[in-house]
Formats: C-alpha cells, sequence, structure tokens
C-alpha cells in the first residue's frame, strides 16, 4: 500500500488510473448490456410457430408488405418475387425487419424452416416467380472452382471484394461478407437480386455458373479455406495490411528500439 | 588503432619473431588500402544514445532485408506479360488463363522453396520500410535537426522517401494481379489526365493501348534497377553525412553544440546496431511467417474487364488514393481537349503539394529565424511551438487523405455513410491541419509554461506539511542542477525587427514586401504569443532566496 501511494504522484499515475476506468466501464457495459432482446425473439418464434401461411404472413409481414402482399409505402410488392426470395430473405433473418434504414442487415433468423416454408409457398401463389433452388443446383461438391473465381471476379468482386468479405456501397449501403453464408442462400440471392443487389437471371448467368461461383466463395471464404500465407488479417487488402504494418510492424520495431536503447553499455563515471 | 600500433612496436622491438598472421595480412591490406587511418579516425566516433535515434536504423535494417530478399526473387521471377494456362498446385487457379509474370508469382508462392515466406519477408519489410522511414523524418522534423549544417541531408532523406514510394507502387504492379493490375490503371488515368500531353505519354509508358504487354517488364528493371540504384546511392551519401555531421543530441549537462556526448562506434555501436539488425530482421521473419500480405493466388491475375472492391494501393500510396477519391469529378473543356480536373487536380497538383509542403519546411524557418549558425543540439518539440504545430497540422492533413483512401473500409467497419466520409475529408482536408496546428501550439505554450514552473518553483511533491501557526503548504522539491540545465539550455530567438520605416531624416526605407511577411512571420514565431520565456538566471536566485 505505502509503495502504492508513493506512486500516485508518478507522471503516468493519471494514465494508469484512467486505462483502469475505462477497463471497468468497458467490462460492466459487456457485462449487462445485450442479453435480453435475443430472448424475447425466441418467445415471439415460438408463439408464431404454429401458425402456417396466410396467417404468418398476416401476422409477421403485412405491416409493410400489405394483407394481400401487394406491397405499401414501407415495403415493396411481394407479387412475382417466388418463393427463392422468401426463402433468402426470412432465411437469413433479414425479414421481418427490424427497422427501416440503408440497408436491412442480416440477424438470427425468426421463423423455423418449415414455416419460410409455408410463407414462401404463399408468396409463390401470389404469382409466378424463381423457385426455391434444390440441392444439386448449388453444391459446392464438383464444381468447377477455377471458373467460378474467373465469374466470381467479373461478376461479384467489385461489391464483395475479391473473396467475397464484403464491401461499401453508397449512402450506408453495403455488400455484406458471404463468410458464412448457406450455399444455399448465395444461390438465392444471386437469383432473386435481394435489396442493392442485382439480379442474376438464368438468361445471365446459367445454374451451372451460380454452382461454381457459390463453390469459389466457399473455398476461398469458409471457416475451413486454406490460408497458405498465414493469418489473413480479414482479407481487406492494403488498408489492413497497412495498418497491420504501422500499428504491429513499426510498433513492435519501436519497442524493441526503446528496449535496446535502454540496456546500454555505462560509460565510466569519472 | 592505438592498440595495434603498440603491437607493431613491441614486435620490431622482441626482433625477428615473427607476427601473428591476422596481423600480416592487416598489415599487407593496409599497405595498399590505407585502412589504418582512416579506421583511427572513425572507429571510435561517438554517437549519442536515444530510443528515437534508431528509428533511421530500422529503415536502414530493413531496407537490407529487402534488398536481400528481393534478391531471392528475382531468381524466380519472370518480368513477361506472356499469356500461359495454369497448372500448379493450387486447385482454384487450375486452367486460368494468366500472364507468366502472374504464373511465376505463384510458382513462388506454391512451388519455389521458401518462396512465400520470402515474398512475404520482401512485401512486409517494404510497408515497415516506408513507415520507418516516415517516423524517422517526423523525430528529425520535430526534433529540429534539420536546421544547418543538415539541411542537406534533410533532402536526401526526403528523396529517398518518394523514391521508396516509387520503388514500392512498381513492385506492387509486378505480380500483374488483379489488386496490382487496378492500381497500374489507376496510374494510367494520373498520366492520361495531364493536359494536352497525357495520350501521349501513356502510349509511351505502355507501348501503345493499357495494359499492353510491356509494362511488367518496362517496371521490372525499374524497380530492381533504376530506383534502388539511385537509393543506394542516396542511402550512401546519407550516411557519409550523418557521419560527416556527426549525430545530433538532446541538451543535457556536459552536452554542447561542440561535442556529442555518447559510446563509440567500435565496439559499443557495432554490436548494439549488429544485434538490433537481427533484431529487425526477426521481428519482420516473424510477422511475414504468421501473417499473409497480398495473397495473389485469391486475387487473380489482371484482366482490364475485372476489378474489385478494396482495390487499394499499399499504404504509402494511400494519401493519393484519399486525394482522388473525395475530389468531384470535375471535367472541363478547354480547346477541343477534355481536361480531366477530377483526376489532374489531386493527382498532379496536390499530391506533389503534400510532400513538398513538409520538405521545404526546413528552409522556411531558417528564412524566417535568419540563423546561419550550426546546430547539434535537438529541439525538444514543446521549445519550438510553431514548428512542432506545423508538423503536426501536416500529419493530420496526410491522415485525413489516407482515410479518404480508405473511406469504403471505414465505412463497413463503422458503419457510416461513405458519402458521409467523403464529405468529412472534404472539410477536414482544409479545416483539420488549422484546428490541429492551433490545438498543438497551444500545447506547446502549456508545456513551456509548466517547465518554467517547474524551474522556478520546483516539483510539487504531493505532500502537504502543516506549519505550527495552522497554515498547510504543499512541499516543492527543487530541482536538481543537472536538471535545470536540460530545462533551460534551448535558445529563444527574438523576433525579427524591420526598424522604423523612416530614418532620422524622415526619408523612406524601402522595405520589401519579403521582408516585411519575414517580420510577421517571425512576430508570429517568436513573439509574445509564439513562445514563452524561459527563466533567467536572475529570476530563480530570486525566488529562491525569497523560498528559504
Amino acid at each position: 500500500m505505502k509503495k502504492l501511494s508513493a506512486r500516485r504522484r508518478h507522471p503516468l499515475a493519471a494514465l494508469v488510473v484512467l486505462l483502469f476506468a475505462l477497463a471497468a466501464t468497458g467490462g460492466l457495459y459487456t457485462a449487462f448490456a445485450p442479453a435480453g432482446e435475443a430472448k424475447a425473439e425466441q418467445e415471439s418464434s415460438k408463439s408464431l410457430a404454429i401458425e402456417e401461411g396466410k396467417k404468418l404472413f398476416a401476422t409477421g409481414c403485412s405491416s409493410c408488405h400489405g394483407t394481400g402482399g401487394q406491397g405499401t409505402s414501407d415495403g415493396p410488392s411481394l407479387v412475382g418475387v417466388g418463393a427463392a426470395a422468401v426463402d433468402f430473405q426470412v432465411g437469413t433473418g433479414r425479414m421481418p425487419a427490424q427497422q427501416p434504414g440503408a440497408q436491412v442487415p442480416k440477424k438470427p433468423k425468426v421463423y423455423s424452416q418449415d414455416e419460410i416454408n409455408q410463407l414462401a409457398a404463399y408468396v409463390a401463389s401470389l404469382g409466378s416467380g424463381p423457385a426455391k433452388p434444390t440441392k444439386d443446383m448449388y453444391d459446392p461438391a464438383g464444381a468447377d472452382v477455377a471458373r467460378g473465381g474467373e465469374l466470381f471476379r467479373t461478376n461479384c468482386a467489385q461489391c464483395h471484394n475479391f473473396t467475397g468479405e464484403g464491401g461499401a456501397l453508397t449512402h450506408g449501403k453495403y455488400a455484406p461478407d458471404l463468410g458464412d453464408v448457406d450455399p444455399k442462400h448465395i444461390y438465392e440471392a444471386m437469383q432473386t437480386g435481394p435489396q442493392n443487389m442485382p439480379s442474376f437471371t438464368d438468361g445471365a448467368l446459367p445454374e451451372k455458373d451460380k454452382r461454381d461461383i457459390v463453390a469459389y466463395v466457399k473455398t476461398v471464404n469458409s471457416d475451413n479455406s486454406e490460408s497458405p500465407g498465414g493469418f489473413k488479417l480479414g482479407g481487406f487488402g492494403p488498408v489492413a495490411e497497412g495498418m497491420f504494418a504501422w500499428i504491429f510492424g513499426l510498433g513492435a520495431l519501436i519497442a524493441v528500439a526503446v528496449w535496446v536503447a535502454a540496456r546500454t553499455a555505462k560509460a565510466k563515471k569519472s | 588503432m592505438s592498440t595495434a600500433t603498440e603491437t607493431r612496436g613491441s614486435a620490431a622491438a622482441e626482433g625477428k619473431k615473427k607476427a601473428p598472421a591476422g596481423e600480416r595480412v592487416a598489415d599487407w591490406a593496409d599497405g595498399r588500402l590505407g585502412i589504418y587511418s582512416l579506421a583511427k579516425a572513425n572507429m571510435r566516433k561517438i554517437f549519442p544514445d536515444h530510443w528515437s535515434f534508431m528509428l533511421g536504423e530500422v529503415a536502414l535494417y530493413s531496407f537490407i532485408i529487402i534488398i536481400l530478399t528481393g534478391v531471392y526473387l528475382t531468381l524466380f521471377f519472370h518480368p513477361s506479360m506472356n499469356e500461359v494456362e495454369y497448372h500448379g498446385p493450387y486447385t482454384p487457379m487450375q486452367g486460368v488463363q494468366m500472364s507468366e509474370a502472374f504464373k511465376s508469382t505463384l510458382d513462388i508462392s506454391f512451388d519455389v522453396r521458401g518462396g512465400l515466406l520470402v515474398r512475404q519477408i520482401h512485401h512486409w519489410a517494404a510497408l515497415i520500410f516506408l513507415a520507418a522511414m516516415f517516423v524517422h523524418m517526423m523525430r528529425v522534423f520535430f526534433t529540429g535537426a534539420f536546421r544547418k549544417p543538415r539541411e542537406i541531408n534533410w533532402v536526401f532523406g526526403f528523396l529517398l522517401f518518394v523514391l521508396g514510394m516509387f520503388t514500392g507502387f512498381t513492385g506492387y504492379s509486378l505480380p500483374d494481379d488483379l489488386l496490382s493490375g487496378t492500381g497500374v490503371r489507376f496510374m494510367e488515368g494520373a498520366v492520361l489526365s495531364v493536359p494536352i500531353v497525357g495520350t501521349y505519354l501513356s502510349m509511351f509508358l505502355f507501348g501503345g493501348e493499357f495494359p499492353g504487354d510491356d509494362f511488367v517488364a518496362r517496371f521490372y528493371s525499374i524497380h530492381i534497377l533504376v530506383l534502388p540504384g539511385i537509393m543506394l546511392g542516396l542511402l550512401v551519401a546519407h550516411l557519409i553525412l550523418v557521419f560527416y555531421h556527426k549525430h545530433t543530441q538532446f541538451a543535457g549537462p556536459g552536452r554542447k553544440n561542440s561535442n556529442v556526448v555518447g559510446m563509440p562506434l567500435l565496439p559499443v555501436y557495432m554490436a548494439k546496431a549488429g544485434g538490433f539488425f537481427f533484431l529487425v530482421f526477426g521481428v519482420i521473419a516473424a510477422i511475414a511467417a504468421l501473417f499473409t500480405i497480398n495473397p495473389i493466388w485469391v486475387l487473380g491475375p489482371y484482366r482490364p474487364d475485372q476489378v474489385s472492391t478494396n482495390a487499394q494501393p499499399d499504404w504509402y500510396m494511400g494519401f493519393s488514393e484519399g486525394l482522388v477519391r473525395v475530389m468531384p469529378g470535375w471535367e472541363v473543356d478547354f480547346l477541343g481537349h477534355t481536361l480531366v480536373l477530377g483526376v489532374a487536380i489531386p493527382l498532379m497538383i496536390l499530391f506533389p503539394l503534400v510532400l513538398v509542403a513538409i520538405a521545404v519546411y526546413p528552409f522556411i524557418e531558417a528564412w524566417v529565424t535568419g540563423d546561419k549558425r550550426e546546430h547539434h543540439i535537438a529541439d525538444r518539440p514543446r521549445n519550438a511551438p510553431t514548428r512542432t504545430a506545423f508538423g503536426a497540422a501536416w500529419i493530420s492533413w496526410y491522415f485525413v487523405c489516407l482515410v479518404g483512401g480508405g473511406n469504403d473500409l471505414w465505412a463497413t467497419h463503422f458503419h457510416l455513410s461513405i458519402n458521409a466520409i467523403t464529405w468529412f475529408v472534404r472539410i477536414a482536408f482544409f479545416v483539420l491541419p488549422v484546428l490541429v496546428f492551433w490545438v498543438t501550439r497551444r500545447i506547446c505554450l502549456g508545456l513551456q509554461r509548466k517547465d518554467r514552473e517547474k524551474v522556478l518553483h520546483g516539483r510539487e511533491t504531493g505532500t502537504i506539511k502543516r506549519l505550527p501557526h495552522g497554515e498547510f503548504v504543499e512541499i516543492h522539491e527543487p530541482l536538481s542542477q543537472e536538471q535545470l540545465h536540460t530545462l533551460t539550455a534551448h535558445d529563444q530567438y527574438e523576433p525579427v525587427e524591420i526598424g522604423p520605416l523612416k530614418d532620422e531624416n524622415g526619408v523612406e526605407r524601402k522595405v520589401s514586401r519579403g521582408q516585411k511577411l519575414r517580420a510577421k512571420l517571425s512576430k508570429g514565431y517568436y513573439g509574445e504569443s509564439g513562445q514563452i520565456p524561459k527563466p533567467t538566471r536572475e529570476e530563480y536566485h530570486e525566488l529562491e532566496s525569497g523560498h528559504h
């Protein structure tokens, strides 16, 4: 204690106190902040689980998309969007939307796959649109990865980055990270063009091409994709590399320089 | 060396006894090269000790590492743009059409023993080399180590930094991957934006329409021969001048403008610098072994019809990217020529302006002070508030441009609108440096006041004493003589006076506009608002006698 009190006027004492205070506030925040909401969502999904198709739609979707899916000022018409669009939007948790904004983000899904299928069947009955793809259409196994890579760089990389890490669009919109996206959902996204994404119809990008692209994304950007050079720093290219070189590269070298300079041969004091 | 001459003398005195082999070799060499006298003059050269004096060493060593690894890479790289098909071990590239340059880079990464590690060391070392030069330059700037006699060496250092940028850029372009090809396309845009001759220059550079099939080979000779050659020459000149001028040192007891207090080159600095080289190599090698850089195998070969987001240059070119990204896309028609101001202004005017602004500062300061003396004592940044404020403002300027260059990543990672960032950068480009200048100067002045206070009243100990009559006082501990010297060793300039505009006969003196400007600047630098007068001996003694 005495040691501590002797140092309380040390020039760095204020800094240390500040660090402790920051750590304490941050710690308290993370300890108490988020928990509640996720549970509530699960509860509400449980209560909705029994309903089917139209009923589900009336409860969960109609406030924005209209009671007949004809659309309102808050949401577009769903006539003719097809089952694939529903499966993508609801299956990735984007719909039902939490709040209006530049773009509706991905979040834990609210409906079970059975409910999603019921919703999809209902929306598909409003007008014909792309149907849900079958597994052999998007299964990455056996697809041509190299060709998928070329197609990806031609059609997708300008928004999603070289390996699908995602990127920024105008006014707060963005192309999301494709890292942990289900192959089925990647396929559906290309097919239906959700939100700010253009749709790649089978005429523009045939079924086989889509499957090759899915295979490429899964090869270079998934949990078990290889990174022969080591940790990939997010895969964001030179900006991330430059920041790393400055903070950790030069930072480490300056620390080493300080260390070397502090350990010097002592000159004889005369 | 004195020891060497002594043994020679004693050996001669003992007569026929043969000298040891090492000594005979040294004698043989000295008779032909005259190295004894050279070594005698330089081996005991003294260098001062401070961690910030080692930043230049980091740059030097990373440059050596780059050359060593670069030589290895040239053994396997093919600077050719011939089209080939890939059939190597990396499956996601199987059967893809690519240039030989790209293929050989893939081969270096996957087939050549140690190739990927060496490539990554080369690239990481390049990023660190430029960063080290940057901070080294800032150290020299903020300590005023650019003052006479070191102005030329400052310019050499600056040229090394700029050449390093372009060496880095040409190297980044060599693998002919999608990222670097986009960078070269960007550069082509800059060349094209040159009024009147832009198209001609572009055709000349690329041997026809972009991309053509020449630029990799051309960039290759620029990258491995022309620019590094010039840099090596400049580097040697830079080091010779450091030797010739001797190193600056911070003020302290026993340290004068006319001496250098520190350790001799041999053995102390040879050992320290040698060890430090391996530490730098070790840190860079460890980073290269753990973290991937420029993974060209996922970037794919360059094709002009493809592009990816996150296409940015390496950090040292990032500010030019930022300048272009935030510049409005202005285009005007001038006598039938299209002037692409949206590219020409940022890249032909602002890009050099940002760099030159910091390079010419030492000459501006020398003009303002009119100081012709030599300076070997490094300034503490606070004791030159205007200079320090200028430097900080320049860094903020540079940083704002970097933010613009990475605007997409700022947008995605902080959930911001990219348009908002662009507007922020546009405004901050003009406003932030002014703000930073003002704030930094205030901070420096505050620190000067604090130093003054410390010198006159000692250090506040935090110990409260109660006097017999009940009064509480805090005990101030007087500073030691060494501390007092260190805090008051700096010179303070007087502002330049033009003098009366009319002489005693009432005739107007001619005062040039330049002189007036100089007087005005000088007043800003060294007038009442520009510095806090350091405590004088009289003030110190007066207070001291009052205290005790």
